[in-house]
């Protein structure tokens, strides 16, 4: 086996294979397992009702994140106010407490925020790492070249149970994006180039490696902006190989290993690249000086266009199917075809999510904010930072203020308006310049309109009252 | 989980592409802690013409007659066509969950997303995949027919019409056929190798000791 070149994905597999049977279907051992509130509690009760225990809980790292409140902290849980939802996050704390995890970032812990952020600050995530969770997010996790994917709450139960999930091995994709993007041209643009390009099945079956100069040219934050939006594009895993990036990120994180476990740690970091001649069952290249910033007009994140560009007909679509989905999109969105995409105007700004709510992001759209004013037309826009220590950090260096003095509203960590589930959301009919990952009809409310851009872009939009090009705001 | 091996039931045609895990159930109904009771608030948000909540009496909710769920015609339906990329976006379970409470146990599409097909295995309901011209045929046969029925042959591994007028077949993983049929609980399947886990485990963190886990932090007291 090793004797033939491998891919990282081939690496990350091999590396974890308890066992395989004669169909192919493999064992495959897990290091870390992100538990939050909506996805565990059927596991853990199951758990119970089988008698069963946990595997290894020092794997566990766990918080609340999709349910807690963007305000009002200080009134406790008592600031939740939906009952079920302060249900769920009392029911997390109780199964953490009685399965005695030990590693927990509860709702109102200084360190507490999106799973997806909390990891990589924490150093619980790491090179080599199989890395699972409830939520499908988790390709994030990629960007320290783990082997990370999402699963469901009878994986989750399966994962506390036996520290293993049974798996079939994926095919390999390499996404290249070569060169230098331009001024205002992030991550997430990058993301959503790739994900008009190949589709939002375009991945599906496959782990993507990202690859190319491109790639290799952003911060931590970027390349987990860009992993954490594979499974958009289909993947269930996304991933970038180590390198100086990485190891940099990690050094002295809390959960990171220190001394001589560091120095151990490094050497197989390292290996964790893809072979020269490694085979890949798909290719993709993408020249990243050709990439604008990013729109999407429709309600699937592979409907999106250039900001210079327009809203797309569906008279010029061939395939029927493709056809009455675009329809079906620009009814939701209430938008006409051929709409100049600066035209579009929007009712609200949410700034946050997995995908965009790390430093660097609060730091892009604060460079566009500084000395700025929220467009009158613009009823809401708030700015939702990752974790507790992202929000630390921000403020710091002085971005909340930035922030406020343009009319941006700076609240307390969490997923909030990226799905809602809080009390952050849209009204029916109401359209959003959103930093999160998803367009889908009503996520972020129901009957509400999302568009998704980077953070950038949402800052601009926020200015202006409508979609801009952030690269001609100065700013940059 | 419940066994599936020979099913037949009332198709029902759900025509769109990338329905996705959002649509199929609607993020206020994750806050539940159970596993039960999501059927009611299937594709809540196409469903009905109010807006959903949890608790609400969905009997005395105002229906949306042009969703094809609400027609007579797939009343009782157990089986679902849809088009390409069915379950893309969320892992929730919930989707599952929902489907398999509102009484479907086969879905039929082009293409599903990963996660969603991983995890309607593990709650009972199969997800065949078929070609888009196969797809097309069915939906054809939905709208011609009111009442369509299919049958499903797990061990055959074949969908056809009742009539035997058509018949395609599938491909399945072998052991999701398995615990497909036999109702089994995969967790008892994976415990039965517990010592070749604890010995792979033993030497893992033996060659990777950075891996067993530091910053161990408290919890928050009596909150």
């Amino acid at each position: 086996m090793t004797a033939t070149a491998r891919t990282l994905y081939d690496k990350l597999w091999d590396e974890h294979l308890v066992r395989t049977e004669a169909d192919g279907t493999a064992l495959l051992y897990i290091d870390r397992h992100l538990v939050h509130e909506v996805t565990s509690p059927q596991a853990f009760e199951g758990l119970r009702l089988a008698r069963r225990r946990l595997w290894r809980a020092d794997s566990i790292v766990a918080t609340a994140d999709h349910n807690t409140p963007t305000t009002g902290w200080e009134r406790g849980l008592d600031g939740i106010e939906d009952p079920i939802s302060r249900e769920q996050v009392v029911t997390l704390d109780q199964n953490i407490a009685a399965f005695r995890v030990p590693v927990y970032f509860p709702f109102l812990d200084q360190r507490q925020g999106i799973v997806h952020v909390i990891g990589p600050e924490q150093g619980a995530t790491l090179p080599g790492m199989t890395v699972v969770c409830g939520d499908s997010h988790t390709s994030t996790h990629g960007a320290f070249a783990c082997l990370a994917f999402g699963i469901g709450t009878s994986e989750v139960e399966h994962v506390m149970a036996t520290q293993c999930l049974v798996a079939r091995k994926m095919r390999n994709m390499r996404v290249d994006v070569e060169g230098v993007p331009g001024r205002g041209v992030t991550a997430k643009d990058l993301a959503l180039a790739i994900i008009g390009r190949i589709g939002t099945a375009g991945g599906t079956g496959h782990a993507i490696e990202f690859a190319g100069s491109a790639v290799r040219g952003l911060s931590m934050e970027g390349r987990m902006t860009l992993c954490n939006m594979a499974i958009e594009a289909g993947a269930r895993s996304g991933m970038v190989a180590v390198d100086e990036v990485t190891l940099q990120y990690l050094r002295n994180r809390p959960m990171a290993p220190a001394g001589e476990d560091w120095e151990r740690a490094l050497g197989y970091w390292r290996s964790l690249v893809s072979d020269p001649d490694a085979r890949f069952d798909a290719q993709v290249s993408l020249d990243a000086a050709t990439i604008a910033p990013q729109v999407t007009w429709g309600t699937s994140p592979e409907m999106v266009v250039s900001v210079d560009d327009r809203v797309p007909d569906p008279e010029r679509e061939k395939d029927p199917v493709r056809r009455e989905g675009m329809e079906r999109a620009l009814g939701y969105m209430g938008l006409e075809p051929n709409t100049p995409i600066q035209a579009i105007r929007i009712d609200k700004v949410f700034i946050g999510s997995c995908t965009n709510s790390r430093i660097e992001d609060l730091r892009a759209a604060a460079a566009v904010l500084k000395g700025r004013r929220k467009a009158p037309g613009v009823s809401l826009a708030m700015v939702v930072p990752g974790s507790g220590l992202v929000k630390q950090q921000a403020e710091a260096e002085g971005l909340d203020r930035i922030f406020v003095a343009a009319g941006f509203e700076w609240r307390e960590p969490g997923c909030s308006m990226c799905l809602a589930m809080n009390a952050d959301r849209l009204e029916e009919g109401e359209r959003c310049a959103s930093t999160s990952n998803r367009n889908f009809e009503g996520r972020q409310g129901t009957g509400g309109r999302t568009h998704l851009v980077s953070p950038a872009m949402a800052a601009a939009a926020g200015v202006m009252g409508h979609f801009a090009d952030v690269r001609r705001m100065n700013r940059l | 989980m419940k066994a599936l091996t020979v099913h037949r039931g009332v198709v029902a045609p759900l025509d769109r592409a990338n329905v996705d895990t959002d649509a199929i159930i609607p993020k206020q109904f994750l806050k539940s802690i159970r596993r039960s009771g999501f059927g009611p608030n299937l594709f809540d948000a196409w469903r009905y013409l109010d807006r959903g909540e949890p608790g609400m009496d969905h009997a005395r909710r105002p229906i949306n007659p042009d969703f094809s769920l609400n027609q007579p015609r797939y009343r009782g339906a157990s089986i679902l066509v849809a088009r390409r990329n069915f379950g893309c976006g969320s892992s929730r379970e919930h989707a599952p969950w929902a489907l398999e409470d509102y009484g479907f146990r086969v879905l039929l599409a082009p293409s599903f997303a990963d996660i969603f097909f991983n995890n309607c295995f593990k709650n009972g309901i199969l997800p065949i995949v078929l070609a888009e011209s196969e797809v097309d045929a069915i939906f054809h046969a939905v709208a011609a027919f009111p009442g369509f029925e299919m049958l499903v042959d797990l061990p055959q591994q074949t969908v056809g019409f009742i009539d035997g007028s058509r018949s395609m077949s599938f491909d399945i993983d072998p052991f999701r056929k398995h615990c497909l049929i036999h109702g089994q609980d995969e967790i008892g399947l994976t415990l039965q190798h517990a010592d070749t886990i604890r010995d792979f485990e033993q030497r893992r963190l033996a060659a990777r000791p950075w891996l067993a886990a530091k910053g161990g932090t408290p919890h928050r007291g009596g909150a």
